[in-house]
Order: structure tokens, then C-alpha cells, then sequence
């Protein structure tokens, strides 16, 4: 199979992200992309445990004085169901039906939006409300490396999302772009995997441990 | 594109250097800027040496020789050997496993430019008036944190940069062994230097990530506010040590484990025998890099992690003398009884094997948890490390420089002045280290400036200054044989050592940009000697000849490296001058502007047709 051959919904194949050499190694080589990202995340992971509530004084900030669990629940599950969204637009991609791949992402977008615009407010309430800013502790540092890596790949992987629709809205599906929509969304759930971490360890540990 | 040789203008040719994805062109950036910094780090090490020639020497200020052995250390590791290893990996594996080129040539040439704007940025620490870091290469976050000027800024987004870089090529790799191995030719007909390019490609994919966390700790805590290192406000120093070293052991494999791998291809060609125990070499390797991770606390022994930890990791890092020990007798078992012929490679790996063991046994003493508190932080530990690191990856270094210059140039290096460079070489290396144990158990700490005389130290470190200078010999002889090779440009074939075992001693020297022109059917270990024995003059192709698909070359790798180069500029000197915010969203802007041009401009590579093929065939004699 070739990447500029035309194709319908018959001939599309069942794989169509691993079709190409090219596809197959952006496939694998995105795959062990994430296996370091875990390790780097991993790493911020330890270094927030080590530096949970090491504060200089009894007046900085600690994690169960700042945290909400209402908040973190509405992003949680915001950020879950971009993923399942993400699913749906993949599931089209292998049905060759490209408006509908769009329509999907288009969603998850949306929703990957409005959690970045959710976790926005988080860090302007948590420094305005509470005068919790990076430099006020080791505990504060961790806490904004750590949420503030997920967040800018949260960014990362929107920009990667939008840039991706638009360039090709008007060409719709080839083995060419077809490898790029699959890791976009590989990516998209490995953001989302780091959340269920973050939101255990950070939130839901910072309220009772 | 054409491979028949054309003239061009110097111009010309640094464009085409520039915008190449030819791993064998970007092995070639890789040799030649790895060799400036092995060139740099050894002026460094030669200054060292030269200030503790004799006691209280004010040859350079103490300032200055902190600078001097932290850049060493940092440049050798980082910008030299790394480098210099990967070169070859880019060099040799795609041809040894049948391949046209890398799984990503884009990615191949970005990793490249990262290394090389990452180490330009470093050293460019030196002309700023804050000097270069001295902090000692592991920049431990106590000291660091508390360093005046702007080195250890340098030092954190320097290796940062090229940092990125490794990590794209570990991941190249490792997909480029993995799909694109030639017909028949599976994990186990795999020659032993590409098994050691799979396992360090693996190890960096795993090791840099910690040490890319650390950085930006750093980064963060110098730079941007933050208090990680910061003991009065909540934080804690023993992080970095943990993460460095999570780092920073792994990586002295991902250096010795290619090393490995060229030696044994260089034994098995010049014993004409095959690698004896096969298998065992790759379980060995396999467990050699798997052990690798879980030892990277005998390093801290001192800091004060208690007993239990220190025994397990004491224990884990002995574990590893087993595969490393079996290794060592599988190069031996390979030599006997074999037709053996010493040249320059030859030497080099014969010489390896006591100076290595050397280095293995002190490793031993060091990773014994009670007796390292006698040792940590002496020249004791000095010798050690760098009868590994020069008695195992120097020297391989220095082999494959001589066994591959003909697949890399096409010209064959000067034996004699190889064996001269070799002599003057083994022995200064074990005049300036042999020493060094004694100086450490005699009590000289590493990292001192200075001495005073009566304490014995004085003779010792003379022998060593004398040994430092001897290898600095050794590599201007080296640098003069690869200037007149060059001058000459006597040609050669394939095969010039006339027992190549693999696959790239099957293609002309050097191979042509599509490297195969038929994809090899691969009948076995060893294939090319295999169609040797059996009288064929070349690879039985796996295919007809088709066209070929090639990736295009792209400026966009220099621009990206530069953003991210101009970037941290921007955030060393963002609280001092005007400039730097400015800096810093340029930098960024170029950096991931060019990855968004990148991601939107299609490149969909081109064929050679296959008319053409058949046409280089007929002018040079290319067979697949």
C-alpha cells in the first residue's frame, strides 16, 4: 500500500495507522515516546511525594488547607470524557468516515479546552485566594512542576489536535495523515492516564493523607 | 541527488551537511564534532594534570581548575564519548541489519543539531564573565544551587538541549532494529554491535528522562524561583543525587555496552572466527543493561541511607560482574584458537581486556559498601572510573575509529603510525591512572587543586602528569594519520580488511546514499562471511530491483536546535538584562515554529527510479 493512494470506505484498511513502513515506525517509535514519558513523569511523581507539605513555616500553604475536591472531580471527569470522545474519532479514522473522525475530535477538543480553562482558574484561585505561588515552598514548586507538566502537555496535544484538523479538513483521509490522527490520540490518552495519577496522589491523597 | 561524485563548492557541501537525514552523513557530524569535544576535554584534562604536576602549583587559580574538571568531566561524557558512540551506532547498524536508512532520518538529524547547539551552549560559558560551571560534572544541588554566575545555567540547559537529542536517537534506533531488519535477519542473526546499540538505545530511552526532571529542577531553582534544592524552604538536595544517579549510572552503559559491541566485532573479524558463545554475549548484554538500573545508590553510599540499602545495593552492583565476566571469556574463547591477525583494532581490543578487568576489580572494592567509605571521594575512585571509561570506551573508541575509517571515508588509516598512536596511548593511560590508586589510598582527595609536599603525593602525580602527556601525544599522531590519509585519498573496496563478517563489508566503501541496492536475504550469523565461504562475490539480494524510496533532507532540525539554543539565552539572562524575556519567546517561537511547519508541510520523500539504479551500476560496480 502506498501513502498517496486513493481509497474508500471497502478498500480502507483495518489497520490503517500501521499500513505504511512510515506508519508502522511512527506507531512503534511513538509507543516507546510514551514509555519515557512515563519515566519523566514518574520522576515528577517522586519528587512531589518527597516534597509534599515541606513548607518553611506553620504560615505556608499545605495540601489539605488549599485543595477542593469538587473541582478536581468536574476536571477529572471532563478530561475522562475527552478521551472516550478521542476513541469514538479513532474508531471513524478506521471506518474511513473523515467527517465524522472531525466531528469527534472537534469535541474532544472542546472538552480539553474547557479542562485547561478549569485548571486555569485552579492555579489563579490557589495564588490569589491563598497566596500559593511557585516560590512560596518546596511543597508549592513540586505541586506546580508536576500539574504544570500535565498541563502544558495538555496544551501540547491541543495544539497538535487543532493543527492537525485544520491542515486537513479539506483532504480528508490518507495513509499519509492517518498514522498522525492515531498517536495524537495515543497521546491524548496518555495525558489522560497521568490524570487519574494526578488526581489520586495529588488531590485525593492531599485531602486525607 | 545523484551518489556519482560531483565537485562542489564548500558552500554547497555545508548545506547538504546541514539539511542532510543521511545516518551516514549525520555519523559523520557525529565523528567530527565528538571528536572537537574529545579534543577540547583532553586540553582540559592535559591543564589538570599539568597544575598538579608538582605541588603548590599556581599553574591556573583554584576557580579556574574547578571550571577545568567540571567542563572535563561534562564534555568527555556528554559531548565526547556519547557523541562519538552514537556516530558509530549511525554509521554501522542500519548497514549491519540490511537497512536503507534510520526508522526517522528527520529525527535523526534534530537529535544531531540538539547535541551540537547543547554543547555549543555549554562552552560558550567560558567567554561569559560568571566562567564556566564548577560544580564538579554531577553538579550535586548543595553546591550548585549556591554557585555564584551563571555556569551551572549553562550547564543545566546545555545538557538539557543535547539531552533531547540522545533520547530521539535512543528511540530512533531501537524502532529503526526493531521493523527494519532486512529479510532473515532476526534478533538472533543480529551482529552484536547492533544487540549493543538495541540495549544502550533502551537504557537511554529510560535513563534521560530522570536526568531531564533533575534538570528542570535546576533550571527551575536557579532561573525561575523555585525551591526543590532549597533545604530552609521545605526542600531537599538528596533528590538531585537520586535522579543524577538514576541517570548517570545507566549511562555509563549506555557508553560501555557499544564499546562491547565494537569489540567483539572486532575480534570475531580479526581472529577469523565467529563471536564465540553467541547467545550467552546477548543474554549477557541484556542483563548487563537490566542490572544497570538498580544499582545507581552504590554512588551514594556516604550520603546516609542506611544499611539495608546500602548492602542491596552493594550486592545488586557485584550481580554485575557475572554477565561482564562472561563476556570477557566469550572475547577470549573467540581469540583461541583462532587465525589471528594484530592490527591496529586488534591491538586496541587485546589491550582492552586486562586494562578493562583492571577497572572491573577496583569496581568491586568501590562497591563495597564499608570499605567505599575509605575510598569515596579519592583519587582511588578517580582511577577507577576512568580505567573503565578510558580502558573500555576510549579504547573502543580509538579501535572503531581505525576498523570503520574505511566504511565511513573510503580510505584506509595508516597502520604503522595506528600502532604508534596505540603504543604511546595504552601506556600513557596506565601511566596516568595505575598511579591514581595508590595517590587515592594514600589520601589525595579528587577534586583538590593543590597539594603540599611531604605527603608522599608528590612523585605520583609527576608519573601521572607524564602518563596525560603521552596520550596527548598519542592523539596529535592520531590526528596527523587521519590528515594525510585524507591528502592521499588511496581508495579502497569493500572488504579492506579482507575478513568482514557482516553485512556493511558487503557494500562499497563508503556505500552509496541508498545503501541497497537490493535488499539482502540474510542466510545466517555472520551472513557476508557465510556468502564468502561459499565462494559468492556478493549479498543474494531478497528482491528485484525497484525503485527506492528516500526521505528528503530539511534545514528545519538547524532551526529547531537554534530556537531552543537562542531560548536559553533568553532564560540564563532573563533577570539581568532587558533582552532576555525577548530572547526567551523568540527562542521558543523559532523552536516550535518550526516543528508546526514541520507537522503541516507534507513530505512524502522520493523515488529513485529504478533506471538510475542500473545506471550507477554500470559506472561504479555497486552490488547489493
Amino acid at each position: 500500500m502506498h501513502v498517496e493512494e486513493k481509497f474508500t470506505p471497502k478498500t480502507w484498511p483495518e489497520a490503517p495507522e500501521k499500513a505504511t513502513l512510515e506508519g508502522k515506525n511512527k506507531f512503534l517509535g511513538f509507543w516507546f515516546f510514551l514509555g519515557g514519558e512515563t519515566v519523566l513523569f514518574a520522576s515528577l511523581f517522586a519528587t512531589y511525594l518527597a516534597l509534599k507539605d515541606k513548607v518553611p513555616s506553620k504560615a505556608a500553604n499545605i495540601s489539605s488547607e488549599i485543595f477542593t475536591l469538587p473541582l478536581a472531580f468536574i476536571m477529572t471527569m471532563v478530561l475522562l470524557t475527552s478521551s472516550i470522545t478521542s476513541v469514538y474519532a479513532i474508531y471513524h479514522m478506521k471506518n474511513y468516515n473523515f467527517k465524522k473522525m472531525q466531528a469527534w475530535l472537534f469535541v474532544t477538543v472542546a472538552l480539553g479546552l474547557t479542562f485547561l480553562g478549569l485548571e486555569i482558574y485552579e492555579f489563579y484561585h490557589y495564588t490569589h485566594e491563598f497566596g500559593f505561588v511557585f516560590s512560596e515552598s518546596a511543597f508549592s514548586s513540586a505541586f506546580y512542576s508536576l500539574v504544570g507538566f500535565h498541563g502544558g502537555h495538555v496544551v501540547f496535544g491541543l495544539g497538535w489536535m487543532i493543527a492537525l484538523m485544520v491542515r486537513n479538513s479539506k483532504r480528508g483521509l490518507s495513509l499519509y495523515n492517518a498514522p498522525k490522527f492515531y498517536v495524537a490520540s495515543l497521546y491524548w490518552h496518555f495525558i489522560d492516564v497521568v490524570w487519574v495519577f494526578i488526581f489520586t496522589v495529588v488531590y485525593l491523597m492531599g485531602m486525607v493523607g | 541527488m545523484s551518489s556519482i561524485a560531483q565537485k562542489r563548492g564548500f558552500g554547497a557541501t555545508l548545506w547538504d551537511y546541514m539539511t542532510t537525514v543521511d545516518h551516514k552523513k549525520i555519523a559523520i557530524l557525529y565523528l567530527a564534532a565528538g571528536g572537537f569535544f574529545f579534543v577540547l576535554g583532553g586540553i582540559e584534562a592535559l591543564i589538570i594534570r599539568i597544575q598538579l604536576a608538582i605541588p603548590n602549583s599556581n599553574f591556573v587559580a583554584a576557580g579556574f581548575f574547578n571550571e577545568l574538571l567540571t567542563m572535563h568531566g561534562v564534555t568527555m561524557i556528554f559531548f565526547a564519548a556519547m557523541p562519538i558512540l552514537i556516530g558509530f551506532m549511525n554509521l554501522i547498524m542500519p548497514l549491519q541489519i540490511g537497512a536503507r536508512d534510520v526508522a526517522f532520518p528527520f529525527l535523526n538529524s534534530l537529535g544531531f543539531w540538539l547535541f551540537f547547539f547543547g554543547g555549543l551552549l555549554l562552552n560558550i560559558s567560558w567567554f561569559t564573565n560568571g566562567g564556566a560551571p564548577a560544580a564538579g560534572w554531577t553538579s550535586y544541588a548543595s553546591l550548585s544551587i549556591h554557585s555564584t554566575g551563571h555556569g551551572i545555567d549553562y550547564y543545566a540547559l546545555g545538557i538539557q538541549i543535547s539531552g533531547f537529542g540522545t533520547l530521539m536517537g535512543g528511540i530512533n534506533f531501537l524502532v529503526t532494529l526493531i521493523n527494519m531488519r532486512a529479510p532473515g535477519m532476526t534478533y538472533m542473526r543480529m551482529p552484536m554491535f547492533s544487540w549493543t546499540t538495541f540495549v544502550a538505545s533502551a537504557l537511554i530511552l529510560f535513563a534521560f528522562p530522570p536526568l531531564t526532571v533533575a534538570l528542570f529542577l535546576l533550571t527551575f531553582d536557579r532561573m525561575f524561583g523555585g525551591n526543590f534544592f532549597n533545604v530552609t524552604m521545605g526542600g531537599n538536595t538528596i533528590i538531585w543525587e537520586h535522579f543524577f544517579w538514576i541517570f548517570g549510572h545507566p549511562e555509563v552503559y549506555i557508553l560501555i555496552l557499544p564499546a562491547f559491541g565494537i569489540f567483539s566485532e572486532i575480534f570475531s573479524t580479526f581472529s577469523r572466527k565467529r563471536l564465540f558463545g553467541y547467545s550467552s554475549m546477548v543474554f549477557a548484554t541484556v542483563l548487563i543493561g537490566f542490572l544497570g538500573f538498580m544499582v545507581w545508590a552504590h554512588h551514594m553510599f556516604t550520603v546516609g541511607l542506611g544499611n539495608i540499602a546500602n548492602a542491596i545495593f552493594a550486592v545488586a552492583s557485584f550481580a554485575i560482574a557475572v554477565p561482564t565476566g562472561i563476556k570477557i571469556f566469550n572475547w577470549l574463547f573467540t581469540m583461541w584458537g583462532g587465525s589471528i591477525k594484530f592490527t591496529t583494532p586488534m591491538l586496541y581490543a587485546a589491550a582492552f581486556i586486562p586494562s578493562f578487568i583492571m577497572g572491573g576489580v577496583t569496581g568491586i572494592m568501590v562497591a563495597t559498601a564499608p570499605a567505599d567509605y575509605q575510598f569515596h571521594d579519592t583519587y582511588f575512585v578517580v582511577a577507577h572510573f576512568h580505567y573503565v571509561i578510558v580502558g573500555g570506551v576510549v579504547l573502543a573508541i580509538l579501535a572503531g575509529t581505525h576498523f570503520y575509517w574505511p566504511k565511513a571515508f573510503g580510505t584506509m588509516l595508516n597502520e604503522t603510525l595506528g600502532k604508534i598512536t596505540f603504543a604511546l596511548f595504552l601506556i600513557g593511560f596506565h601511566l596516568t591512572f595505575f598511579i591514581q590508586h595508590f595517590l587515592g589510598l594514600m589520601g589525595m582527595p579528587r577534586r583538590i587543586a593543590s597539594y603540599n609536599s611531604g605527603q608522599g603525593l608528590d612523585l605520583g602525580n609527576m608519573i601521572s602528569t607524564v602518563g596525560a602527556g603521552l596520550m596527548g601525544i598519542a592523539v596529535i599522531i592520531l590526528l596527523y594519520n587521519i590528515v594525510i590519509t585524507q591528502v592521499k585519498n588511496v581508495r579502497v573496496g569493500n572488504d579492506p580488511w579482507e575478513d568482514g563478517r557482516t553485512l556493511e563489508w558487503a557494500l562499497p566503501s563508503p556505500p552509496p546514499f541508498y545503501n541497497f541496492k537490493q535488499l539482502p536475504l540474510v542466510r545466517g550469523l555472520d551472513t557476508y562471511w557465510l556468502e564468502k565461504m561459499e565462494g559468492n562475490k556478493g549479498i543474494t539480494p531478497a528482491e528485484p530491483v525497484g525503485d527506492i524510496h528516500m526521505p528528503n533532507g530539511s534545514i528545519l532540525p538547524v532551526f529547531i536546535s537554534l530556537g531552543f539554543f537562542i531560548a536559553s539565552f533568553g532564560a540564563i539572562y532573563r533577570t539581568v538584562y532587558s533582552w532576555g524575556l525577548a530572547a526567551l519567546i523568540i527562542g521558543l517561537v523559532i523552536a516550535f515554529g518550526s516543528m508546526l511547519l514541520r507537522s503541516l508541510k507534507d513530505d512524502h520523500g522520493f523515488h529513485i527510479p529504478k533506471s538510475e539504479l542500473m545506471k550507477d551500476d554500470k559506472n561504479k560496480g555497486v552490488k547489493a
